[in-house]
């Protein structure tokens, strides 16, 4: 057993001292190679056009000019993105017959620097016939809508219908049954620093290497290398030791390293393009607005029997891998922390004329949660129930954890009642009640919102294919998906230092700190024995088609990877110290940082003692043991199994907990809202690092709080996007955050060795719904219930003002 | 976003840069704090074909006190008003209403002669200009003018200034000795400009209210003088049904625009309670 | 291309000079041309703050300037705060206080708190968030930050000694 020196501690990060002075390293601070040329993208300023044409004389014969590419090079040189339904959508890293989006990129020109390449990017004239534009994906599924993709036929890029139990039986037997229609914003989590490619396309060895800030390489440097039709031993993805934050948006730059990797190929100079935010905030990925149609069944008791959910989700112009992830990524947690069995999920995936789509911090959970919580705060309303009374009567118990879901998922471990309890407790819940009761006596809105959620993390890729027809899975030429895998190497030098290095490539969440503690604790170090090495490079890194840093994945399968190396680096240092003792290894242990006698007795060997001996001296290794003192883990789940016939599947690895309260008030003159109180709860297994897991939390929060009150790409109904600037799509600033009251329950995961899961996403999935649920408490006097975010005071004193006037 | 290519000069005097506007008649832009300018060349939504840079000419930037007025150089940096004296004593509105422009690097670079050169009718100064019936002088090839707030917004980032004059200095007349002030303003984020703001200042003689001044920012497309606001507490006091009255009276006055951020009677509605507030706020600090 | 113009400033401490169209943005200017890769590059209009740079002693922002501009200025970067090899009590503040995670936006943090605790050393919460509220960060919360910032107040000596 490890003992926990280490592990636990608010160990001080070790990235921080170059971030702090200046000195990190991402991807648009060092030119990994000379002669550098720069990209400027050509955009479409058409939602939906017909591109006739391409001139690009004019910006040719521009001084500087290397060269110019245009959607007819990209049709001609480069192959669609395979996408994730079978709907026939052909997806281009840029526009060939039409754009359908505004800022879709349609040509990208190479000069010597980023003005000149502005300058010339001016010069190119693309003709267009513009094509009537849809962004409502209801008002896109109406006949007669304009269609996006002809091949298509319509703009439903898929359609699934998921039953679950039997959902008809529960409604009928029902007491009560609730219905309500919600909307969910589209927003991203806008990383300061924007994506940044530099590449390189080396004819004469045919090899494309792509340096980039991005979070994979996962499923995408397959893709990416059919696309340019290179073999993936030919093309590399290296990613900087730094990445200026991501939160799900930077897995999706991997059409823009096929355009860049286009303009080095056909220019043949190695080509840097870093988006600017005016690029950023049109083209490059945010979450999915959601119309969501909602249907609760339950008895009058208020245990919940059913529910229905019906899912128009919004993609964008082109529905683009992993999307329609939007739909499925949480299927296994469908039903939160709650234990009614009988579920229909009617998902619709629809293309309209906005910018696409992806992963976005707490991938779709968000959506999910505000609606789930929303549904059981109306039936506490309607039963006359208190909404904490209603959830304590739906939780899982305790008792039933290891707990698979009637969707697929098996949550692993957790005390959601005990977990909810403490976060009343925290918010002294009854305390505020009472508040609440004097605040509407005196006529003022004061609301208590409370929210749940099961928090998945390390995504099985077998979701993905939820969004296939069984029929079409069960055709024996489709090939089963599933699997969560990294990969992690531990080795120690002749002076007995370790140097770990990891497959990961985090983007702030002090992957090295962590990673230093675990080493140390393992192999009875000091985290300042341990250099941790994170740079990502396809060619020399241990890596599956599951690596990478989403879906929370490096506190649960990264740090399991890492602790598993370290044991077989263990293993080895017991049987080498067994051969040097000639002592059986069964009777020694590795304590306190040296191999001894289980008895305590008897001379011992430091990690640093055998180094030295290992490597100076290899004939001192006991006969057959392989040279050198390293260890390869690779760790994956055996659970991430592939979705099964009944469309259940595992669709994450490890499942946190979430319990939140909050207390708001509204303003009644300027509808501004104000947090009185912010409780988070949060059960993610072993907590490494309690400071890094708190940084976790208040920023999710924030891009919780971002979706729920400022946040919106906002389109006008020609498909024009009206926030293009950071003036117009309103980040939250200091003086917008909250304080936030954080607690841990801790339950160790069965699955992982350090009992640890994932925490990444966090509050960003449960704050949209507990701050709804607030805001429709405090104004529940007036009858309002919020079923639309952000919650801008202009739409809030809409709503207050037609609830006065009834 | 990179600016496009322009020509660029930094004169040291006003006559300097006057023969520069000359020379490119109409297409040069005057460059003061930067602060619009750049980011609109930045997206290449300005491309003039030359920049005049007045951050070279020390004789536009100073604060002082002249027959009754302020007199603040355009080139005077809004970090500077933040922290002056003079501004504090004589124009304690100014000075509140500073800190509520963009954020502390902003103002570092941001002048008050650009900012209500820019004419942005959700910006502060030019509230407080119009609020305090102030004025500013315009320099031409044909010699100084003195334009007064009201004639000088036109509409949305609209002035009367011409091509070829430069803003080189801004009069307020200073506050009367004890007059209440309050800047009240509502954002969605801080340091955003307003949706609305409302600029007050208030004179009272115990219950009578002798000089009331009230104007807009966010509620339409020039900065709003609420004459008909202010006659109300001039006529009828500082009660509280006259203050409601003028803030009912304020928001009718008004004809806001909706946009992405709040619609047309969200504006309208604020600009009521704003009013409200900008009152009795100024009522809590005026003496007399 | 537009005639070059030349530029001389002080950039922590040293002289330093460059050659560049006029229509050069100062935080290019800092990156390329004086190979000064600290200051960061988030949004090029003056809002996110990321590539907030001390100006003769004020905070300002380097993308919404020009490098001419800058010409005879004396400039404070984030590679200028770190003295004698030692983190500056402000930099110590943030690293204790896990005021950063990507650090994309920390330069900009680190030098407009610096401005902020120098016009105000005795700041309320609400007036550190103020003061912040001039820099975006999409990892933190700002909470780390505004107790790093807090902290570097009460610190004595003062972390405006920059």
């Amino acid at each position: 057993m490890t003992e926990k020196t280490w592990i636990g501690k608010p160990v001080k990060r070790v990235e921080d001292a170059r971030l702090l002075t200046g000195r990190g390293a991402y991807i648009d601070d060092h030119p990994p190679v000379a002669n550098l040329f720069h990209a400027a993208i050509v955009r479409s300023p058409h939602a939906h056009a017909r591109i006739l044409g391409y001139d690009v004389a004019g910006a040719r014969a521009l001084a500087g000019v290397a060269g110019v590419i245009t959607g007819e090079d990209v049709a001609r040189h480069t192959r669609p993105f395979a996408v994730g339904v079978t709907a026939p959508v052909h997806y281009y890293c840029a526009a060939t017959d039409k754009a359908r989006f505004v800022g879709e990129p349609v040509a990208v020109v190479v000069a010597t620097s980023r003005y000149v390449a502005e300058d010339a990017a001016d010069l190119v004239r693309v003709h267009y016939e513009p094509l009537p534009a849809v962004v409502d994906p209801e008002r896109a599924l109406e006949p007669g809508a304009p269609v996006l993709h002809e091949a298509v036929g319509s703009n439903l890029a898929n359609h699934r219908r998921l039953v679950y139990g039997d959902p008809d039986r529960a409604f009928a037997e029902a007491d009560v049954v609730i219905r309500e229609r919600f909307r969910f914003p589209k927003y991203g989590s806008t990383p300061i620093e924007t994506y940044g490619i530099v590449a390189r396309w080396d004819a004469l060895d045919g090899v494309c290497t792509v340096w980039s800030n991005f979070m994979g390489p996962f499923i995408m440097h397959p893709l990416t290398a059919r696309v340019l039709g290179l073999p993936e031993n030919r093309l590399r993805f290296i990613v900087p030791p730094d990445i200026g934050g991501s939160f799900g948006i930077k897995s999706l730059i991997y059409p823009y390293i096929a355009l860049v990797a286009l303009a080095s190929k056909l220019t043949g100079v190695a080509v840097k393009w870093i988006e600017d935010r005016r690029e950023h905030l049109l083209a490059s990925s945010t979450g999915t607005d959601r119309i969501a149609y909602r249907e609760l069944a339950a008895k009058k008791d208020g245990t919940i029997l059913g529910m229905r959910f019906r899912w128009l989700d919004n993609v964008g112009g082109y529905i683009r891998s992993p999307e329609p992830g939007c739909s499925f990524r949480p299927t296994g947690n469908f039903v939160g922390p709650y234990r009614f069995q009988h579920l229909e999920v009617d998902a619709s995936t629809v293309m309209t004329n906005k910018c696409l789509t992806g992963p976005n911090r707490g991938y779709a959970c968000g959506h999910l949660y505000f609606e789930t919580e929303g549904m059981v705060d109306r039936l506490a309303a309607t039963l006359g129930l208190d909404p904490a009374e209603v959830r304590r009567r739906n939780l899982i118990p305790a008792s039933a954890m290891p707990y698979r879901s009637p969707t697929g998922g098996l949550y692993d471990s957790g005390d959601y009642p005990t977990a909810f309890e403490k976060a009343l407790d925290l918010a002294k819940y009854a305390g505020l009640r009472r508040e609440q009761a004097k605040a509407r006596a005196a006529g003022r809105y004061f609301g208590i919102g409370l929210a749940l959620a099961v928090d998945p993390s390390v995504s099985n890729m077998g979701y993905v294919a939820t969004a296939l027809d069984p029929q079409f899975r069960a055709k024996p030429e489709y090939l089963p998906k599933s699997g969560a895998v990294d990969s992690a190497t531990v080795k120690v030098d002749p002076l007995g230092r370790v140097i770990a290095i990891l497959g990961t490539t985090p983007q702030g969440q002090g992957h090295q700190t962590v990673v230093s503690q675990i080493v140390a604790d393992e192999l009875g170090l000091i985290p300042e024995d341990v250099t941790v090495v994170d740079e990502m490079d396809t060619f020399t890194r241990v890596w599956s088609i599951s690596s990478g840093t989403y879906s929370s994945r490096f506190g649960s399968v990264g740090t399991s990877a890492v602790a598993l190396a370290a044991r077989k680096l263990k293993a080895k240092l017991v049987e080498y110290a067994a051969h040097l003792m000639d002592i059986p290894a069964a009777e020694l242990e590795f304590r306190d940082g040296a191999v001894r006698r289980k008895t305590g007795k008897g001379p011992s060997y430091t990690v640093k003692d055998l180094a030295g001996r290992a490597h100076w001296n290899t004939d001192s290794l006991p006969e057959g043991m392989e040279p050198g003192l390293q260890a390869t883990a690779v760790f994956g789940f055996t659970v991430a199994r592939a979705v099964d016939a009944e469309d259940r599947v595992n669709s994450s690895n490890t499942y946190g907990f979430i319990a939140e309260v909050m207390a708001v008030e509204v303003d009644p003159e300027t509808a501004a809202i104000t947090i009185v109180k912010y409780v988070t709860v949060h059960d993610a297994g072993t907590i490494i690092n309690p400071m890094i897991a708190e940084g976790q939390i208040y920023g999710g929060a924030l891009h919780g709080l971002g979706g729920a009150l400022y946040e919106e790409l906002q389109y006008d109904e020609d498909g024009q996007c009206l926030t293009g600037t950071f003036m117009d799509y309103l980040v939250p600033t200091a003086s917008e955050a909250p304080t936030i009251d954080i607690a841990h329950v801790e339950s160790p995961s069965p699955l992982t060795p350090l009992g640890s899961k994932g925490l990444g996403e966090s509050s960003s999935m449960t704050v949209p719904a507990v701050i709804a649920n607030a805001v429709s408490d405090a104004l529940a006097p007036l009858g309002i219930r919020i079923t639309e975010l952000p919650m801008t005071p202009s739409r809030l004193h809409a709503l207050i003002k037609k609830a006065r006037a009834t | 976003m990179k600016p496009a290519q322009f020509d660029y000069h930094a004169p040291t005097s006003v006559d300097e840069a006057l023969a520069l506007l000359q020379r490119y008649a109409g297409d040069a832009k005057i460059l003061a704090g930067g602060q619009s300018l750049v980011p609109l060349l930045n997206f290449r939504l300005s491309r003039p074909a030359a920049l005049v840079d007045l951050n070279r000419i020390p004789a536009l930037a100073y604060i002082k006190e002249e027959g009754g007025q302020v007199r603040l150089g355009a080139m005077t940096r809004q970090r500077t008003i933040e922290f002056s004296p003079v501004v504090k004593e004589r124009l304690p509105l100014l000075g509140e209403a500073t800190r509520w422009v963009g954020h502390l690097p902003i103002r570092t670079r941001g002048t008050i002669g650009g900012s209500i050169a820019h004419a942005d009718p959700s910006a502060e100064y030019p509230a407080v200009l119009t609020a305090l019936a102030g004025e500013v002088v315009a320099r031409g090839p044909k010699g100084e003018r003195v334009i007064a707030a009201k004639d000088l917004f036109q509409t949305y980032l609209t002035t009367s200034l011409g091509a070829d004059e430069i803003l080189v200095e801004v009069r307020i007349p200073a506050m009367p000795a004890g007059a209440g002030y309050a800047l009240e303003e509502f954002a969605r984020r801080h340091g955003d400009f307003a949706i609305v703001g409302i600029a007050a200042m208030i004179v009272r003689q115990g219950p009578r209210c002798t000089v009331a001044r009230l104007a807009t920012a966010g509620a339409g497309p020039v900065p709003l003088r609420l004459r008909a606001a202010e006659e109300i507490l001039e006529r009828d006091g500082l009660g509280e049904a006259a203050i409601e009255a003028a803030a009912r009276r304020a928001a009718e006055l008004v004809s806001p625009d909706g946009d992405i951020h709040a619609s047309a009677d969200y504006r309208r509605h604020l600009t009521g309670v704003l009013t409200k507030r900008a009152i009795t706020r100024a009522l809590g600090v005026a003496r007399g | 291309m537009a005639e070059l113009v030349t530029v001389r400033l002080t950039v922590n401490g040293v002289a330093r000079e460059g050659r560049c169209e006029p229509r050069k943005l100062l935080v290019d200017f800092l990156r390329e041309d004086l190979q000064l890769t600290g200051t960061h590059v988030g949004c090029e209009h003056g809002i996110c703050g990321a590539c907030t740079i001390l100006l003769n002693g004020q905070a300002a922002r380097s993308c919404i300037m020009l490098a001419v501009q800058a010409d005879g200025a004396e400039l404070v970067t984030v590679e200028g705060l770190m003295q004698n090899g030692k983190l500056h009590p402000l930099q110590e503040a943030f690293r204790e206080h896990h005021a950063l995670q990507c650090g994309f936006c920390t330069p900009g943090m680190l030098l407009t708190a610096l401005d902020l605790l120098r016009t105000n050393p005795a700041p309320t919460e609400a007036e550190i968030r103020e003061g912040l509220s001039a820099v975006l960060c999409r990892c933190t919360g700002y909470q780390g930050i505004v107790n790093a910032v807090r902290a570097a107040a009460r610190t004595p000596g003062g972390p405006a000694g920059a």
